[in-house]
């Protein structure tokens, strides 16, 4: 399986949750399969779903989902000891980890080599990790909600995208309709 | 109340509810104030531009954010300034340690010194430069400005504000 294939597989479940998504073509993938206010489009500033979607969680009660890459988390890999020290147990991290930079031409992130991100999110002191395989994914994520416990899930997949348009709408209107889910 | 207290009292009378910060020598005592104030919550960070994201998502949650931080950050979160904070419209106080100006022991704070006005200046940042106590008076002002127009705004405060570099 590659990302798309994730997104459209846990577009149920993702369906009414509030998302953070990771910028570049996963954002234009989960805009095309499953778009909806309580999505949040990060369209520059790689690395940071994480940490937006912490501060979120921590600053609200809704389930909070940051859907992340490999190459992101490794972008802002001090996010790792951030999340594991203000624990906020409506927050999920889910790296999709497909050992490369999947927006700039599928060039190999160090997490498909040596270096392996569940590992490295335990050493940072994160309590709730789980690496799944592509397809335990959705089951694995629902656990995560039911659970009510900060979970950090790095899903392990193929390289490759999809082709779907570029996000044209304005950021402002992602901002707004997105903070209009955030109080629904 | 100490200047410290009373730039933190203004945060949380402007409803600043959570503050990211990145330690400077010369805001260690805000960064005590934040810590022990009871509407504040605190998280430190690790990197400014991770700061500048937990911030934003704090914001969208319903929350008011701020960050600390020094003027060297300016170097390290110009992408995210421009992409995250400026693009989506996000109110951000930056209250920023003024390091290499007058009564700078380290010679090397005057390298990005130099730059941090000018900086600020081409990303169109409304700033402000604390350099006397009394120019804090001004600081409750600068917060409802920064929520009013929805931008990052910078607040500078130099080692002659804080009453030297521990000379
Ligand atoms: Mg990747």
């Amino acid at each position: 399986m590659i990302r798309s294939e994730i997104l459209k597989h846990i577009a149920p479940i993702l369906d009414g949750q509030l998302a953070v998504c990771n910028i570049g073509i996963p954002s234009q993938e989960l805009h095309a399969i499953h778009d909806q206010a309580s999505n949040f489009y990060m369209l520059g500033t790689m690395g940071l779903a994480s940490s937006i979607g912490l501060g979120l969680a921590l600053a609200q009660p809704k389930t909070v989902i940051a859907i992340d890459g490999d190459g992101s988390v490794l972008t802002n890999l001090g996010t790792l000891p951030t999340i594991a020290n203000n624990v906020a147990n409506n927050f999920i991290l889910l790296i999709i980890d497909n050992g490369s930079y999947g927006s700039t031409g599928d060039q190999p992130t160090y997490a498909g080599m040596k270096t392996k991100l569940e590992d490295v999110a335990r050493a940072c002191g994160c309590e709730n990790v789980i690496a799944c395989a592509a397809e335990d994914t959705g089951t694995t994520l629902q656990a995560a909600i039911d659970s009510g416990k900060q979970t950090v899930i790095v899903c392990k997949c193929e390289s490759g995208n999809a082709k779907m348009p570029v996000i044209t709408m304005d950021p402002v209107t992602i901002r707004d309709r997105f903070m209009g889910a955030v109080k629904a | 109340m100490n200047i410290s207290e009373k730039l933190v009292a203004d945060f949380a009378a402007n409803d600043v509810g959570f503050i990211t910060t990145v330690p400077c020598k010369q805001l260690a005592g805000v960064i005590d104030a934040v810590e022990a104030h009871p509407d504040i919550r605190h998280i430190p960070a690790n990197k400014e531009d991770e700061g500048m994201g937990l911030c934003a998502g704090a914001f969208m949650g319903g929350t008011r954010s701020a960050i600390i931080m020094q003027n060297t950050a300016i170097g390290v979160t110009i992408n995210t300034l421009v992409t995250l904070i400026q693009y989506y419209r996000i109110p951000l106080p930056m209250l920023i340690s003024y390091r290499g100006e007058l009564r700078e022991p380290v010679a090397c704070q005057a390298e990005m010194a130099v730059h941090t006005k000018a900086l600020l200046a081409q990303l169109n940042i409304p700033t402000y430069h604390f350099h006397k106590l009394s120019d804090a008076d001004e600081f409750d002002a600068i917060l409802k400005y920064t929520f009013m127009c929805n931008k990052p705004v910078a607040i500078l405060t130099d080692a002659s504000f804080w009453g030297g570099y521990g000379e």
